[in-house]
C-alpha cells in the first residue's frame, strides 16, 4: 500500500491513491492533497463542494453523483469543472479524503 | 503502461430512449475523468436535441429480441407491438433511471454541454430532413458536415453507438 507524507505524517492510501482512513483527513491536509491535483489555493467555492462531498459521503455512505454535486452542492457544473478541472467528483472526493465515486453518473 | 485516453468522439445515431442514453453516459463519463468529449448527432440521434422532440423520446419494444417484461420473462414482439407498450417500458425505465440518478435528456445534455463537452448535428441529417438551426435546444454548439466531425476530432478516439 502506498503512502503519502503530510505535516510529518505518514499517511495511507488507497489503489486509487485517495485516503485510506477517514480519520487522517483534516483541513491542513486537504490544502496539501489540493496542491497534489494542481490546485495551489481552496477557495470559500471549493471548500462548500468539500464540505458537500464530505456530508453526503457521512450520510450514505458514497460521494454523490455529478448530477446531485450540481443540483445540491449550490455549486453549478460550470463552476464545479473550473474549480477542479479534469473532473470534480473524482477530484474533491480526493482532497475531501475520501474514496473515489462509485456511481457512473 | 499503456497511453490513457485524452478525446473521445461519441456519433449517437439513433432516437430511441435506449439508443441515447449509453452514448450520453459515455459522454458524461469522460468529462468526469477529465476526458474531452464532442458528441456527434446524426439520423434519428438528432431527436435527442431537437427542442420539441428530446423530452419524449421512448424505448423500442418492437424488434429487440432482448426486451424483458417486468419480471425478466421475454418480451414476445406481437406484445411489444400493441398500442400503449412503448409508453409504458419508456415509463418504467425513465423511473429506473432517476432512481440511479441519470437525468432526463435535456439536462443530461445540459450537463454534458455546461461541462465543456461540444455537441454537434450531422449536416447531411439536417438538410435530409429539412431542420434549421432554429429546432434545436440551445446546448447545440453548431451544425457540422462529415468532413469537420473528423477535423474536430483529431486526436480523439471515435466511438459510433
Amino acid at each position: 500500500m502506498s503512502t503519502i507524507e503530510i505535516a510529518g505524517k505518514t499517511l495511507e492510501l488507497d489503489a486509487d491513491g485517495n485516503l485510506a482512513n477517514l480519520s487522517d483527513w483534516n483541513e491542513d491536509v486537504a490544502r496539501e492533497l489540493a496542491k497534489g491535483e494542481g490546485i495551489e489555493e481552496l477557495t470559500d467555492r471549493h471548500w462548500q463542494v468539500i464540505n458537500y462531498m464530505r456530508k453526503v459521503y457521512q450520510e450514505n455512505g458514497d460521494a454523490p453523483s455529478i448530477r446531485k454535486l450540481t443540483k445540491e452542492s449550490g455549486v453549478d457544473t460550470k463552476e464545479l469543472y473550473s474549480l477542479f478541472p479534469k473532473g470534480p467528483a473524482k477530484k474533491s472526493a480526493k482532497i475531501a479524503g475520501l474514496p473515489k465515486p462509485k456511481g457512473c453518473i | 503502461m499503456a497511453e490513457p485516453i485524452e478525446k473521445v468522439s461519441i456519433v449517437i445515431s439513433h432516437g430511441s430512449l435506449e439508443g441515447v442514453y449509453p452514448g450520453l453516459i459515455m459522454a458524461n463519463g469522460a468529462r468526469m475523468e477529465g476526458i474531452e468529449a464532442t458528441v456527434f448527432f446524426t439520423f434519428f440521434g438528432l431527436d435527442a436535441i431537437i427542442d420539441k422532440r428530446m423530452d419524449n423520446l421512448g424505448v423500442a419494444t418492437v424488434g429487440n429480441p432482448a426486451m424483458r417484461m417486468p419480471g425478466g420473462i421475454k418480451m414476445p414482439t406481437w406484445l411489444g407491438a400493441i398500442p400503449g407498450m412503448s409508453r409504458f417500458a419508456t415509463y418504467m425505465m425513465k423511473k429506473e433511471m432517476e432512481k440511479l440518478d441519470i437525468p432526463p435528456v435535456r439536462e443530461f445534455i445540459e450537463m454534458i454541454h455546461d461541462a465543456g463537452g461540444e455537441i454537434y448535428a450531422c449536416k447531411a441529417t439536417v438538410d435530409m430532413f429539412h431542420l434549421s438551426e432554429n429546432d434545436f435546444c440551445s446546448s447545440l454548439d453548431e451544425i457540422i458536415t462529415v468532413g469537420e466531425f473528423y477535423e474536430k476530432s483529431a486526436g480523439a478516439k471515435i466511438i459510433f453507438t
